[in-house]
């Protein structure tokens, strides 16, 4: 079964789309992220243009993460002040994130960046991830606790002037931590198509240190948000948002994330982070190589 | 429409030998649609380009006749970027812009083309990939041109944007001929020209571009293309409302289950 894209304008399975959005949105159901890291590569390796893969896969990830938030809402998981200061970072990131992309462009470098950022990104964050995890399934196997950490929050976070008070953070320090933090995940928004939650759960968790019953019910808000506006900022500048594609794609993953949340209630949490951070690894690895191999195209083509 | 075509053909015929001062042949091209349009359906298209070759006096002279046709998207300016490694990783290092670029090419003949026409003739109508005038801007080597317009080809010719089809195009008793041209679902809309070439003793003596093909997105997918293009605010708006939709219409749904 092919469809034609208008705004990618070439056809494609629809089986293909809705299996790949299915999967995606398993993970997502299953992790609390938004599936945006693994949407885009996927799409681009099938033959969307990137921009249109990038595009789209944001107005995908907006699906996703609507019923994780009503979810997390209901029982009391979202710290919406906190929330608010990081909407108001992410859609500052996003504008800026507009701005760099079309300098990117002009300079011809985009893809590589993108690239690069994905592989850093996903490598430094894969690798904490599973080592954490490991630590705690270990912990768990031998018996032995895992020794709390002392620490709250980064120092640096500490030195930051003013403080305000979070209380469902349980979190007295200065707004202007998660303002940027929320300002750097909107910029990743706009240039990977990504809802940034597989950086900010950990961020939240390692660099502000809020209590972890209301992290990834936030991360979600802060995603909705920052998604919904960076498909209207690529709406606006890019034209590269694909409303049949990212229908199709959403048809998938809104299943898949109902199906990912059931399948996540009968996992242990540990071997799901684990299993969490292979997949992240996985993904890393195989950018990392796409930069040191030849690439299947040495020449690419830009419209004027 | 083809059996019309050729009543025509035949009121047209004696006028036409008659109007005829020179001894050579004429073309009568035609192509199987003049208009395709893209629809949600659509996954590609082939294009049958077709004609009659008409002789002064109805004799078809001694010698092989040959056809080639080329069919020509519109052309834009493009930029076409090399990756080198650089430091261990590939990236963009060098590029160069090309001021028309055809979006679409496809050339049939009924043999190769260097065996039917010299080098200067076949480079004058731009016969086969080899030859295509891109217009680089700027002061560029020949040879840098020569290596970026291979790679443009190269990528194409996989997209199956560029073709080349030599031995495609059929003749029959010298008069009729036949060629079957593909275009894949990516092929951007433009006016498409058709231009037919009659060959003989490596000379072209008959050339007509007369014959258009108009490709343009129908319906729903032009009714997309326009609000992306023209109301941004509105589509993301939209894109937005139903990605929201869906996403809480799901949990509505699987809660109940």
């Amino acid at each position: 079964m092919d469809i034609y894209l208008p705004i990618a304008g070439l056809s494609v399975n629809i089986v293909v789309i809705i299996l790949l959005g299915g999967a995606v949105g398993m993970l997502s159901g299953m992790f609390g992220v938004g599936g945006g890291f693994l949407t885009t590569p996927l799409l681009i390796f099938y033959g969307i243009p990137p921009t249109v893969a990038a595009a789209s896969a944001s107005t995908q990830v907006t699906g996703a993460s609507v019923s994780g938030v009503f979810a997390h809402m209901r029982r009391g998981g979202v710290d919406f002040h906190m929330g608010a200061v990081l909407v108001v970072g992410g859609l500052l990131g996003t504008l800026f994130g507009a701005v760099l992309f079309e300098l990117l462009e002009t300079w011809g470098q985009a893809d590589t960046v993108i690239n690069i950022l994905y592989t850093l990104l996903l490598g430094g964050i894969g690798g904490l991830m599973a080592k954490d995890a490991w630590q705690s399934v270990s912990a768990k196997r031998s018996g032995k606790p895992v020794a709390a950490s002392k620490r709250r929050h980064h120092p640096l976070v500490a030195s930051l002037p003013g403080r305000w008070r979070f209380y469902r953070s349980g979190l007295y320090i200065s707004p202007l931590a998660p303002l940027i933090l929320g300002f750097l995940t909107g910029i990743l928004t706009m240039l990977l198509g990504v809802g940034g939650g597989f950086i900010m759960v950990p961020a939240m968790l390692y660099i502000l240190g809020m209590s972890a019953n209301v992290v990834v019910g936030t991360s979600l808000f802060q995603i909705l948000f920052v998604t919904m506006s960076s498909t209207m900022v690529h709406s606006l500048t890019t034209r590269a948002v694909d409303i049949v594609l990212a229908i199709f794609l959403l048809i998938g993953s809104v299943t898949g994330a109902q199906i990912g949340a059931r399948l996540a209630q009968r996992m242990r949490p540990d071997y799901l982070r684990l299993l969490l951070a292979a997949i992240v690894l996985i993904v890393a690895l195989r950018m990392a190589l796409g930069l040191g191999w030849q690439p299947d195209e040495i020449y690419t083509v830009q419209f004027l | 429409m083809i059996a019309r075509l050729l009543l025509i053909l035949a009121l047209l015929l004696p006028l036409s030998a008659m109007a005829q001062s020179a001894s050579e042949p004429k073309l009568v091209p035609d192509v199987s649609q003049r208009n395709i349009n893209i629809q949600s359906r659509f996954t590609g298209a082939e294009l049958l380009l077709f004609g009659a070759i008409i002789y002064p006096r109805g004799v078809a002279p001694s010698g092989q006749i040959d056809v080639a046709v080329v069919l020509r998207g519109p052309t834009r300016p493009i930029i076409v970027r090399e990756k080198q490694k650089v430091a261990g990783i590939w990236v963009n290092a060098d590029s160069i812009d090309f001021r028309s670029a055809p979006a679409y090419y496809a050339i049939a003949s009924s043999r190769p083309i260097e065996k039917i026409v010299d080098a200067r003739t076949a480079a004058i109508y731009e016969l086969g990939l080899k030859r295509l005038q891109l217009s680089p801007t700027g002061e560029i080597e020949t040879r840098e041109v020569r290596r970026f317009t291979n790679g443009l080809v190269d990528l194409n010719q996989r997209d199956g944007l560029f073709a080349e089809a030599p031995g495609e195009v059929d003749i029959t008793d010298q008069v009729l001929y036949r060629a079957r041209l593909t275009l894949p679902s990516s092929v951007p809309e433009g006016k498409y020209i058709a231009e037919t070439l009659l060959i003989r003793d490596g000379r072209v003596i008959m050339a007509d571009d007369s014959v258009v093909v108009e490709i343009s997105k129908t319906g729903f997918e032009r009714f997309v293309t326009i609000m992306a293009q023209d109301y941004g605010l509105l589509y993301g708006a939209f894109a937005v409302l139903i990605s929201l939709f869906l996403g809480w219409f799901a949990g509505y749904v699987f809660n109940r289950l």
